[in-house]
């Protein structure tokens, strides 16, 4: 289960960030703003190759870090979501975290067609999605 | 969409809504068209958010060239000819051209929004209005994909129009 959620704005600002333990909340929007530079490396680095819908999804980030792995996607239209999972209890299989980055990408989509939200702006106001985004999340008793 | 005849109907009574409601000095300087254009153009960006998702779930086992993302610019400008305007009008852009340096022109020869305005220069003076509202969906489009640009539109003779696509270089 996901510990932390970001979802990153093309100019790199956050329009949404949201981690489970609410303490030590700091470290997390520091882990998030680190990976922005790996996903950046690998979106340059792909720029010239055929691409296709797989690599919207860019994978594990860091492959040094024993727990906490990051995972990141990208759309086309430059939005990132990054991903913090905890992995010392369940090691989560490659395809059940694109099913959550798809789950993440429609929602963001269905955020962007609500005429209430102006594009650049925080989601802050969304319940749908805060509740996409909890369901997600780790259950922290 | 689900029944063409009803975007077109509806697009037809927001341009006469927004004439109606605007006031007498908004109409000689064309703040109406800037209002229409604005519009297009919030919908342009969730219209291309909501075809990258499709572009994801339909394509999920079919590794195919068609989902390749975008390598450049024309790449884009043919996805807009071809999907986009697919998706709007149910039909393809007749033809594009480009300079290569920035500018591309879109021909469409049977404008759906136009068809039922007229078959020659008869209106043609009113179809600025009809069409500013797509001007602003390709502006829209194109800006969620990271390009800026400006979008005007001429007609010479119903229904055949020429969008002007002008990428701004920052």
């Amino acid at each position: 289960m996901a510990v932390c959620v970001a979802v990153i704005a093309k100019e790199n600002y956050p329009l949404y960030i949201r981690s489970v333990p609410t303490e030590n909340e700091l470290k997390f929007h520091y882990m998030v703003h680190t990976s922005l530079d790996v996903v950046d490396e690998k979106i340059s680095a792909m720029g010239k190759a055929l691409v296709d819908q797989r690599e919207l999804y860019l994978g594990l980030l860091y492959p040094t870090e024993d727990y906490k792995k990051r995972y990141g996607y990208v759309t086309n239209s430059k939005v990132k979501f990054v991903m913090v999972v905890d992995s010392s209890n369940t090691a989560l299989r490659d395809n059940e975290i694109r099913s959550m980055f798809r789950k993440l990408h429609n929602s963001y989509t269905d955020v962007m067609c609500n005429p209430f939200y102006n594009p650049g702006d925080r989601i802050q106001s969304s319940r749908a999605f805060d509740s996409m985004v909890t369901s997600m999340m780790i259950q922290v008793c | 969409m689900a029944d063409e005849a009803l975007f077109l109907l509806l697009h037809n009574e927001m341009v006469s809504g927004v004439y109606k409601s605007a006031e007498q000095g908004e109409v000689e300087n064309g703040r109406c068209i800037t209002k229409l254009e604005n519009m297009g153009f919030r919908v342009g960006q969730g219209l291309i958010e909501r075809k990258n998702t499709v572009l994801l779930l339909v394509d999920l086992f079919r590794f195919t060239k068609d989902t390749a993302r975008f390598k450049d610019e024309l790449d884009i400008m043919k996805f807009i000819c071809k999907d986009f305007w697919t998706t709007v009008f149910k039909k393809q852009i007749d033809n594009l051209r480009t300079n290569h340096q920035g500018i591309y022109v879109l021909q469409d020869n049977k404008f759906r929004l136009l068809t039922q305005m007229s078959a020659g220069k008869q209106y043609l003076e009113h179809a600025s209005k009809y069409l500013a509202f797509t001007c602003g969906l390709i502006r829209g489009g194109l800006s969620n994909l990271g390009i800026k640009s400006i979008v005007t539109a001429e007609v010479s003779s119903m229904p055949a129009c020429k969008f002007q696509v002008m990428i701004q270089k920052s």
